[in-house]
């Protein structure tokens, strides 16, 4: 079964190195899940103050900037995995170095029919 | 369609006559076999939890399994009559709600999603009696205990979800207990089970490695329930014993599957809580403080089996957090008065616990015990070190016992103004009469002035 992990944290407050040394543990996890059976995607996200909004309202397009809700943990990045079950979800939660410091949130994927096999890159 | 009238009306018999009853009075008359019925009545008391644990398993599905469950006692009605008790009625029940269930799901709609999950399994025809071990129902249970105490879900699912599964508690009954509507207690259910399902919550025993604190996470939904049946935080009177005997009951049955310490702790500290029941309220249901407490009321068998389960560890290294809390009730229950008290042991208890678990409240309960020992100064200096920490500012036993103290040490005013603020805090009916009685007790300023 497929789960999402959305990780939240706290924007700006990480200098360069540590950033990459989170990067540099985050590649080592995905390459042991992707040893396993487990991986699927995962990917850090740039700052909400490259986020753009957009909604369609009565068929006008309506685009704003930046973080919808003032609150202070953000969408930082996922990881898309697969997992026997919750457990199995929350142990990877849990190795993901950002639950040291912010918070990673485990939701099931929905699977539904009829959708495209990706071109997965390598 | 009777025989999935238990779910619709979300109806869950504590009892098989009453289940019988609910279902209708054609299966009553039919059933002259007046041993096989008490047989049926006392094994659906004792075992239906546990054939229903088993059938979670088999079925993989709460709500299939439970209609399963009621389904395997209406045929052992029919059946037994006829044929005479099986050799192990459990595993039969288990054999027949399987087979009831397998039907069930190919008959109806809302199941056939599941039907796929089932028919992986090689063997979706027979399950014979022989097959079925006591041991695996055993382990069944845990299953069921670790899944309802499961950590991701909230704890008053977790709470809700024990007493429904577990216990087999009905949603009336767990709406009285905690005071709100069956629709709550439903709907906290129902959603809890879509959890289970859809993010697939594990229906085992956890790994080695995560055993030790989700064994944690089901000792605290345990003890929750006690202290929710103990002290009630609301409502006008002070104890729900019906809570208090399930969480007993829970405790029991989890030392019989998994005896550790801990287990062990958590039982005798219960235990030894609810044999004062009876003495710690009055005729008029108001409380009556434990040195006051007519001792001759304490339940001794209860004291006894706390005993015993502490002496196991008694002589252990790593004294479990539940283990110091039973030993601490465990000497006031070894007192045969207020005043024969060893105070000293406790404060000594008390230090241990609060190396095994800093906690404010904690701390809080360990100035009383110094207080009872070195009398009132010392106490409220510890007691104002807990204030000054701030955490502790809205909990109001704090309060109550800064005022006791206050009291004893004949601060007066300052004692009163401590009572208005922990009557500020509370409003469970039985504390609020008592905080009052107590303020009202309080000598008058100018009383107080002639006191040396």
């Amino acid at each position: 079964m497929k789960y999402m992990l959305l990780i939240y944290g706290e924007e700006c407050e990480r200098s360069d190195a540590e950033r990459e040394a989170c990067y540099v543990e985050s590649c080592a996890l995905a390459h042991d899940l992707n040893a396993n059976g487990k991986y699927i995607s995962a990917h850090p996200l740039h700052p909400t103050s490259t986020a753009t909004r957009v909604r369609l309202r009565d068929g006008k397009r309506l685009i704003t900037d930046g973080p919808f809700a003032e609150t202070r943990e953000q969408l930082g990045g996922y990881f898309l995995i697969d997992a026997t079950d919750l457990d199995d979800a929350m142990n990877t939660a849990a190795r993901i170095p950002m639950a040291r410091t912010g918070t990673v949130e485990i939701r099931p994927v929905i699977e539904i029919t009829g959708l495209p096999q990706a071109v997965t890159a390598a | 369609m009777q025989r999935s009238l238990w779910v619709t009306l979300d109806f869950k018999p504590r009892s098989f006559l009453q289940a019988i009853c609910h279902w209708g009075g054609r299966q009553m008359q039919e059933f002259s076999g007046r041993h096989a019925r008490q047989e049926l009545e006392r094994i659906y008391a004792k075992d239906s939890r546990r054939v229903f644990a088993t059938l979670v398993r088999l079925l993989g599905d709460f709500d299939l399994a439970e209609e399963a469950t009621q389904d395997a006692f209406a045929a052992a009605l029919e059946h037994w009559q006829v044929a005479g008790l099986p050799q192990n009625p459990v595993a039969w029940l288990i054999s027949t709600g399987r087979f009831k269930g397998i039907d069930a799901l190919r008959k109806e709609t809302r199941f056939r999603s599941l039907l796929p999950q089932l028919a992986n399994e090689s063997d979706t025809r027979q399950l014979s009696e022989e097959d079925i071990q006591a041991e695996e129902i055993d382990d069944d249970t845990l299953r069921l205990i670790f899944t309802c105490c499961h950590p991701s879900l909230s704890t008053t699912a977790n709470m809700a979800l024990t007493l429904r599964e577990v216990c087999g508690l009905s949603t009336d009954e767990i709406a009285r207990a905690f005071l709100c509507s069956s629709t709550t207690v439903a709907q906290r259910i129902v959603r809890a089970k879509a959890k289970i399902r859809d993010a697939r919550i594990p229906y085992r025993i956890p790994s080695a490695e995560d055993l030790g604190d989700r064994k944690h996470s089901v000792r605290r939904v345990i003890y929750l329930l006690f202290n929710e049946g103990y002290s009630a935080t609301f409502g006008d009177s002070l104890t729900r014993p019906d809570l208090c005997a399930e969480a007993i009951r829970l405790g029991r049955l989890l030392n019989r599957l998994m005896p550790d310490s801990e287990s062990r702790g958590l039982l005798a500290l219960m235990l030894l809580h609810e044999s004062r029941r009876t003495a710690r309220t009055n005729a008029e249901d108001d409380i009556v403080l434990l040195e006051d407490q007519n001792r001759s009321l304490w339940n001794r068998e209860q004291i006894e089996e706390a005993h015993s389960l502490l002496a196991v560890d008694n002589a252990s290294q790593s004294r479990s957090v539940y283990w110091l809390q039973a030993a601490i009730a465990s000497v006031h229950a070894r007192a045969s008065t207020g005043a024969d008290t060893d105070w000293n042991e406790i404060v000594s208890l008390y230090d241990q616990l609060i190396l095994a678990e800093n906690s404010p409240v904690v701390a809080l309960n360990r100035a009383v015990a110094v207080a009872m020992r070195d009398g009132p100064q010392p106490g409220l200096v510890l007691l104002d070190e807990i204030s000054q920490a701030g955490v502790l500012d809205d909990y109001y036993l704090l309060h109550s016992a800064r005022a006791e103290l206050l009291r004893r040490s004949g601060r007066f005013p300052e004692a009163h103004a401590a009572y208005d603020r922990a009557l500020q805090l509370t409003c469970q009916g039985a504390e609020v009469r008592f905080l009052r009685r107590r303020r009202e007790s309080l000598p008058s300023n100018e009383d107080s002035i002639k006191i040396p």
